[in-house]
């Protein structure tokens, strides 16, 4: 930014007491994203947090309940079930709490959550690893596929305002936005799987066919995009009607901006006033709900993969939930709480790099 | 559509009193087919779901009459896996799930509303509070977290649905009022107005915030959709209280039943959805039409 606007209009802008060092542009960057690092790590650090006051604090909590249904089911002292308390949520009810807080907090560092109460002798990280990667691939195949093609039909209906398409597309996206993404699900097996018989949902459930190795083989990423295909195509579709009309609505903003009139007037190609004046400018916005975005879908999860069998985190956490499994809930919670601190660090990283603006926002706010 | 009377529905629209706000937007709303069209299905369905249960008989289960098809005589929407009446359920059944949504909206909106401007436009200590506050609550995934609690705690009160809903939605929408506002107070005629010295709260909910109404409006309907999403949702799941019948118990109890499986019970599954999926598109279709109508730089060019 530095040289970009002259220091008494940046005074204005930035009030007097913030008046940045022009010559310190990068170093100024980088001071930026200490910050915005610090707090992501402070995010993390309070979702932890608050997880250990729902799990031990609030009365009800499930160390307490498992600790009397243990007493009360199988007669075993206090002592023998606070001891299988321990072993299981990885933290000793007996200590005084300020000692099981620190003592949680260093588990969490070493990835341990704990065990499973569901199935003795797996660790939540295990039950995560397993689970995981199969979300993460669903969702980042649907998420890609979703923003490129929303944001290119986002243009096309801006520039085809009013023309039959522009009508046709915006009815659609309206539609799509409109419908959760569990609806969706529903209405897939309902039609495509019992009524028309397209897919066949037993063979599709699963995230890979059982007994197929999993290995870098072609036959197997055919295998698992087969599986994947029904809640990829759930994603995308309650996805991208959202991008698609958000798209429409930043360009149609843009074409109006007086940087866009002037390259007009400069005689600028068509082409080039699209791309490099009004669709990297009305991208932007997108950029930020980008991760926003992700961290839905994920919690969306629990819905679609539950509906179709596909065995991801959010069929665990389903499992977890009814089963009353709470290591395994709070290891899923904060992993995916994780996940989504780190898409939002990527993006914010992303859109500083885009828009300037924000940088300088950042630094205004000290 | 003239131009002219999309202005002046526009302009009417932007005026100073809240009645005369409001009656732009109805006038405006007539304007336009969709939003129209979004409007009567939302008005259509309140006042059903509103109204209607006072009229209703009680339903009762009934083995004779299980899983009726549609179209069968005294039951027009057929009948669910224990012989109950759908169409009477589904007059029943919106009521509370468009009261939490509504709430839920209003509160998250509010909450946005006030923290997103006062951080962007006051900046220091209070925007870096706001902002840290909101992406923790942000990056924590609502639906999740709503799991996680509804597997801790009874979630069998509407309010405090709403206010759980609610007080977990309010993030997005204020990083965008945060981010608009930070592009908005760097315009020329906010500089102008701090210049007059007009005070911060003039300047943000006066000057800064009527540029971004259409936004804000959009943004309640999104929110409204979301907390509709979430909410029938958790019932779908079970995660909320099964007690009583709305939309999303209805399709808790088709999903358990295996009726998506299931050819005979289109009915019983699909009322519930299309009644969802009905609420949500005249809500999104309204969004759209007073987006386009209160903000005349959509329409323009």
């Amino acid at each position: 930014m530095s040289g970009a606007v002259d220091p008494p209009a940046q005074q204005l802008i930035e009030g007097p007491a913030d008046e940045p060092r022009p010559s310190a542009a990068r170093r100024f960057f980088s001071a930026w994203l200490v910050r915005r690092l610090a707090k992501a790590v402070l995010t993390v650090f309070l979702v932890s947090t608050l997880t250990f006051f729902l799990v031990r604090l609030l009365p009800g909590n499930p160390v307490d309940t498992y600790i009397q249904t243990q007493i009360a089911q199988t007669g075993i002292s206090y002592d023998d079930a606070a001891a299988q308390a321990k072993n299981l949520f990885s933290l000793d009810p007996d200590e005084p709490l300020i000692l099981q807080y620190v003592q949680y907090m260093a588990n969490l560092l070493q990835g341990d959550f704990g065990t499973s109460l569901l199935s003795p002798g797996t660790t939540v990280a295990q039950v995560i690893q397993t689970y995981l990667p199969w979300t993460l691939f669903s969702v980042g195949i649907a998420q890609i596929l979703s923003f490129v093609i929303g944001i290119v039909a986002g243009m096309i209906m801006a520039y085809r305002r009013e023309s039959w398409i522009d009508h046709l597309l915006t009815s659609v996206g309206s539609l799509l936005h409109a419908i959760p993404n569990y609806i969706v699900a529903i209405l897939i097996v309902v039609f495509l799987g019992v009524k028309l018989q397209v897919f066949n949902l037993t063979e599709a459930r699963g995230s890979y066919t059982p007994g197929v190795e999993p290995s870098f083989s072609l036959y197997f990423l055919n295998d698992i995009l087969y599986h994947a295909t029904l809640p990829i195509l759930a994603y995308l579709l309650t996805t991208v009607g959202s991008w698609a009309l958000v798209m429409k609505s930043s360009t149609v903003e843009t074409l109006g901006e007086d940087y866009v009139t002037v390259a007009r007037a400069r005689g600028l190609t068509d082409g080039r006033i699209r791309a490099g004046y009004v669709g990297r400018n009305a991208v932007l916005p997108l950029f930020s709900q980008l991760a926003v975005s992700l961290g839905f879908v994920v919690g969306g999860s629990i819905f679609v993969e539950k509906i179709f069998g596909y065995q991801g985190i959010g069929y665990s956490l389903y499992n977890a939930v009814s089963g009353r499994d709470y290591p395994v809930l709070q290891g899923i919670f904060l992993v995916v709480t994780i996940s989504v601190v780190v898409a939002n660090l990527l993006a914010d990283v992303l859109y500083s790099r885009l828009d300037p603006r924000i940088r300088v926002g950042g630094k205004a706010k000290g | 559509m003239a131009t002219e009377t999309v202005t002046s529905g526009a302009v009417a629209a932007i005026g100073t009193t809240g009645v005369s706000r409001f009656a732009g937007i109805l006038s405006a709303l007539r304007r336009s087919p969709a939003g129209f069209i979004g409007f009567l299905i939302v008005a259509f369905l309140v006042l059903v779901t509103a109204i209607g249960p006072f009229f209703t008989p009680t339903v009762e289960p009934n083995v004779k009459e299980i899983l009726l098809p549609l179209g069968s005589p005294g039951h027009l929407l057929g009948t669910d896996n224990e012989g109950k009446d759908v169409l009477i359920q589904m007059i029943d059944g919106g009521r509370s799930v468009i009261f939490i949504g509504f709430l839920a909206a209003a509160i998250s909106t509010a909450l946005a509303i006030v923290l997103g401007s006062l951080a962007a436009y006051l900046g220091g200590w209070v925007d870096s509070a706001v902002v840290t506050a909101a992406d923790v609550v942000l990056t924590v995934p609502q639906i999740v977290l709503l799991a996680v609690l509804g597997a801790l705690f009874k979630l069998d009160s509407p309010f405090l649905l709403a206010v759980l809903v609610g007080g977990l939605s309010w993030p997005v929408l204020t990083r965008a009022v945060r981010s608009q506002v930070l592009s908005l107070k760097e315009r020329e005629f906010v500089e102008a107005a701090r210049l007059l010295d007009l005070g911060t709260a003039r300047v943000v909910f006066v000057e800064i915030l009527p540029n971004m109404a259409s936004f804000i409006l959009m943004n309640f309907m999104i929110g409204v959709t979301n907390a509709i999403y979430s909410l029938v949702g958790l019932y779908l799941l079970g995660l909320a209280p099964l007690t009583g019948s709305n939309w999303g118990i209805m399709l808790n109890r088709a999903w358990i039943a295996g009726a998506i499986f299931n050819d005979a019970s289109l009915g019983f599954i699909l009322s519930p959805v299309v009644a969802i999926v009905l609420l949500l598109l005249g809500l999104v279709m309204m969004t759209r039409s007073l987006e386009e109508i209160l903000n005349p730089r959509l329409r323009d060019r």
